[in-house]
């Protein structure tokens, strides 16, 4: 079980209100991501969630219980820090043997359940070793392995892979989808980086200014985002903006076209532009076009384009691609992708 | 062949260094030499750096005049049990200082430290009389209170760089694996801040074994450290230099060894905190 319920959820650091009410049921054994800029609360609403931060008001339910004023070690959950946050005078045996021996776990049973985390996560050779002794994406399997022992009935992880270099976050970050996906435990994972989201989530909240902007699966954000934000946040290379000025009955104040969705026409397209940098990137090109009136556009172009710096090239995209804002950027789903309400 | 210019300064900054080491040292080696010369050699007009009768005769004099070994333990109790005492009250308060930040925790920490730079003299008369009234004066346990509560600040201070210098979420993690505030100071903080701690206990053990003030006004005999004993040879009746120096030779040489040894220690924990 673990399924975590926020209801009306507030909370302020002396006059500043970082959370503002909030509202979301966390089914259990969803992998769950909270994504958003720096300093939007993602971050502060996963401890809340932990206890490492009172919660000014609302409750926040744990498997149906009022979890709000209990003590983190109380609600059941583990987490899994930014910095690793091992305890760096004991071996990764002792690491990992912390929460159980702090449960009174019999020590028969702590070594065959360090033994198990071991062998999962490839840490069977280094049980001995302390974390200063580990390279980065070693500490942070052994801060997994200390969170998996306790068979929690959540993981928290905030930011866990921010300290990796590139190629070893994308090697964690199929770990810890696997991990999901063999565990079948609720996860909450606070990220920033919008490719994490995309890649590991069952759903995606999105986060900004306290508040939360959408929840949805990664392609219902990305397909159907209710606003400018959301538009603009999910997809990489990011949405591009179009400012329009509105006409008769449409209201639209703003198109937005994402890189992929542009195609370069021999035949006068939407708008015409200069090719400015151009960056490739073997599969696929990535074209900065500068349009007129408008300004610098990106464009996905294949990886073997023939486009060159200087160039003038004309654009144009499906109608069923163009999203439509209003002037409070708010999506117009019926010009957007023919509904008559948003998801 | 020319020197570079580098080389050059650092055979000026090595020549600084040793003289202003030099000079340092230099009253500490004077009492050592005086302390192996006669009474006449001592106070001669013309002194002989070297060139003198060498004498143990100080030191034997002052062993058979003076109960040496219980000013000695006198000092170890004072200073030690002032020091272990000043920890078990300096760790938790650094502890939420560090960790349970309020808005007041800095002036919190800065009015504590400004009660060193109170001249002890202002606190003479209330210490005096509520030593008095408590039957405290001359006692090993009146000591150890007035050290204790003298470098408080200092400890606290101390501590709180260290405990600063460690990262909230590896107690946060102790928090979130099941330990309580106790299991998560005793298995987790103390042991990462253990060179803190120890250096913070060094430096105490040190100024509290160096105290002289209220060592001299608060004991008479019984409780009288190493500081008192050498006060005991500079009376009205006249100075005696070379028993004076002998005496103050093994007043610091203890305290001399346990800092060699310790030097490292000491230098490492006095710069934790200064770069990350």
């Amino acid at each position: 079980m673990g399924s975590i319920t926020l209801k009306q959820v507030t909370k302020n650091f002396d006059e500043v209100n970082v959370i503002k009410p909030l509202d979301l049921h966390i089914r259990d054994g969803e992998f769950i991501v909270f994504v958003g800029p720096s300093g939007c609360g993602k971050s502060t609403l996963l401890r809340m969630i932990a206890g490492l931060e009172d919660t000014t008001s609302g409750s926040i339910d744990i498997d149906g219980e009022d979890a709000t004023n209990m003590p983190p070690a109380k609600r059941g959950l583990a987490m899994v820090f930014q910095s690793y946050a091992l305890y760096p005078h004991m071996s990764v045996r002792n690491n990992i043997a912390f929460p159980l021996k702090r449960a009174k776990v019999a020590p028969a049973v702590i070594e065959e359940k360090i033994e198990k985390a071991a062998s999962m996560l490839n840490l069977t050779d280094y049980l001995d070793r302390k974390p200063g002794q580990l390279s980065g994406g070693q500490r942070q399997r052994v801060a997994i392995g200390r969170a998996i022992v306790r068979q929690p009935s959540a993981f928290l992880f905030d930011e866990p892979l921010s300290n990796l270099d590139a190629s070893l976050r994308v090697n964690m970050r199929l770990e810890i989808s696997q991990l999901h996906k063999s565990l079948a435990t609720t996860m909450i994972y606070v990220t920033h980086d919008q490719v994490e989201a995309m890649t590991m989530a069952d759903r995606i909240a999105v986060f900004n200014g306290g508040i939360i902007e959408q929840v949805g699966t990664p392609l219902e954000l990305y397909q159907k985002p209710i606003n400018r934000f959301v538009a603009g946040f999910i997809g990489s290379p990011k949405m591009n903006f179009i400012d329009v000025t509105p006409q008769g009955d449409d209201a639209t104040c703003s198109l937005g076209v994402r890189p992929e969705h542009f195609k370069i026409t021999e035949a006068k397209g939407l708008w015409t532009g200069k090719v400015g940098v151009i960056e490739h990137l073997g599969s696929e090109t990535f074209l900065h076009v500068h349009v007129e009136g408008i300004g610098t556009l990106t464009v996905k172009a294949d990886g073997d384009s023939p486009v060159s710096y200087g160039d003038v090239i004309n654009l144009t995209a499906a109608q069923d691609k163009i999203m439509h804002f209003d002037a409070a950027g708010v999506t117009i789903p019926s010009l957007s992708w023919g509904e008559t309400s948003a998801a | 062949m020319a020197i570079s210019k580098t080389n050059k300064s650092k055979v000026v900054y090595t020549l600084l260094a040793w003289s202003i080491s030099g000079m340092l040292f230099f009253p500490i080696l004077w009492t050592m030499i005086t302390s192996f010369k006669t009474e006449a050699e001592a106070i001669s007009a013309t002194p002989s750096l070297f060139m003198f009768e060498w004498t143990l005769e100080n030191y034997t004099d002052v062993l058979a005049r003076s109960p040496y070994f219980e000013h000695f333990l006198n000092s170890v109790i004072i200073s030690l049990g002032a020091s272990l005492l000043g920890l078990l009250i300096a760790i938790p308060a650094a502890w939420s200082m560090a960790f349970v930040q309020t808005k007041r925790t800095k002036n919190l920490l800065m009015w504590m430290l400004s009660t060193k730079m109170l001249p002890p003299v202002g606190v003479l008369i209330p210490i005096y009389l509520l030593f008095r009234d408590f039957g405290l004066l001359d006692t090993r346990l009146g000591l150890v209170i007035v050290m204790t509560l003298i470098n408080l600040p200092i400890m606290v201070w101390m501590l709180y760089t260290y405990f600063r210098e460690i990262p909230h979420e590896i107690l946060e993690a102790a928090r979130m694996d099941g330990a309580g505030i106790k299991e998560e100071i005793f298995h987790v903080l103390l042991p990462i801040a253990l060179p803190g701690i120890a250096s913070t206990l060094l430096l105490n053990v040190i100024l509290a074994w160096n105290e002289a003030f209220w060592t001299l006004i608060l004991t008479a005999a019984n409780a009288a450290p190493l500081t008192a004993f050498i006060a005991s040879y500079s009376s009205p009746e006249g100075l005696f230099y070379a028993k004076l120096s002998a005496a103050s030779v093994m007043a610091v040489v203890p305290i001399l060894i346990l800092g060699w040894f310790s030097q490292k220690q000491l230098v490492r924990g006095l710069s934790f905190g200064a770069v990350k």
